[in-house]
């Protein structure tokens, strides 16, 4: 079996144990990509994990594709299994006027920092994370850098001149 | 042994001197200055001390990790927005006289890194007395950024290198400007300043980790 039929495998074995949990299997470049819908992503993290056994979240990061896109925001859970040596990947689509998704941090710990660093970058918000604050930016930062409508050149409030 | 006694025959018991001179002499003579490596000029900086390029030719080898025993900073490498009011507070922990070295393009004008994240030149923090260009500089440009320091230092004059008090230094800086940091009186100022709407936001508030280490 290639590669990509053993992901094909764990995705349509999500989708056939929890039909909810898939909107859509999406298969590129040799990856597979399961899209979820944002309420039920937990539930999707926590099935891929304990029962597929993807023991390892490689990667949490958000995506911005651009204030005139609707849904606005993506977050990518890149999930990888030492048990069979696969990668995966779950997708959440948010919306910009509500950039609310479910923490996975009850799920991988790791998910902690990862999501932080989202939050800061791009301003989604995690709920019911323990200790969702910037990690990398100072605290007093305005703006969220990594949407696509900051300026490019950044914002410089601080001279003496 | 013999430099020694020819020295003391040849010269008298007593010299005159200019104070300015003598003084001047003493502190470019030997510069200590603070470990503050911020990024790969930071390597040029420790290869300036090394056996090739040996600084201490010219009384500038004694790194030191304490501000409290240096009075040159060299700042080599780009200051991230995160990382200048750790700057500005060791700046403020050196006993005068102090001087900066702004090290490489990063730290002289924030660089290729025009953006969000670096401070656009380290002179927006702290007063920069030497720059070096170069990316990174080569180590002989910081030893000769040294020497154009100690030319610089032989041309002060104690009556204007003299100790300010903290509160009077610190207000000297355009407000919302100076990094704020814990417990000193003038953040409070600021954060009711703040609150009133007088002023932008100051550089950073410090964060619940600064506030654990403290407390």
């Amino acid at each position: 079996m290639s590669n990509t039929e053993v992901l094909l495998e764990f995705a349509q074995k999500l989708k056939s144990e929890k039909p909810e949990c898939v909107t859509e299997i999406v298969e590129a470049f040799g990856e597979v990509t399961i899209f979820v819908p944002r309420e039920r992503i937990v539930e999707a993290c926590r099935f891929m994990k304990e029962e597929q056994g993807f023991d390892m979240l490689a990667d949490l990061c958000g995506v911005d594709r651009g204030p005139e896109e609707d849904p606005r925001f993506e977050v990518n859970y890149h999930l990888f299994s030492t048990r069979h040596h696969k990668r995966i990947r779950l997708k959440v689509l948010l919306s910009e006027d509500d950039p609310h998704v479910s923490t996975v941090t009850m799920v991988w710990k790791t998910a902690n920092w990862h999501e932080r660093e989202t939050y800061d970058m791009f301003g989604i918000i995690f709920d019911g994370h323990p200790d969702l604050r910037r990690i990398l930016l100072p605290s007093d930062f305005d703006g969220h850098p990594l949407r696509k409508d900051y300026p490019l050149r950044g914002y410089e409030p601080y001279s003496l001149t | 042994m013999g430099l020694e006694n020819k020295i003391i025959e040849a010269l008298p018991d007593v010299l005159t001197v200019k104070l300015d001179a003598l003084i001047n002499w003493a502190r470019k003579s030997s510069l200590w200055p603070a470990t503050f490596g911020l990024a790969c000029c930071a390597i040029e900086m420790m290869n300036s001390v090394s056996s090739r390029n040996d600084l201490s030719r010219f009384g500038a080898e004694t790194f030191r990790a304490s501000p409290r025993q240096a009075d040159v900073m060299i700042v080599s490498g780009r200051v991230s927005r995160k990382m200048a009011p750790v700057l500005r507070r060791i700046y403020d922990q050196m006993p005068e006289p102090k001087w900066v070295i702004s090290m490489g393009a990063c730290a002289t004008s924030g660089g290729v890194f025009d953006n969000y994240a670096i401070v656009q030149g380290v002179d927006k923090i702290v007063p920069v007395d030497v720059y070096i260009p170069g990316c990174p500089p080569r180590p002989e440009m910081l030893v000769h950024a040294i020497m154009m320091l100690q030319e610089k230092i032989e041309r002060d004059s104690v009556k204007y290198r003299k100790d300010t008090f903290e509160e009077e230094s610190r207000k000297a800086v355009l407000p919302g400007t100076l990094p704020v940091t814990q417990g000193t009186s003038l953040e409070e100022e600021i954060e009711l300043e703040v609150a009133q709407q007088k002023l932008p936001r100051p550089y950073t508030v410090p964060s619940r980790h600064e506030k654990r280490r403290t407390s």
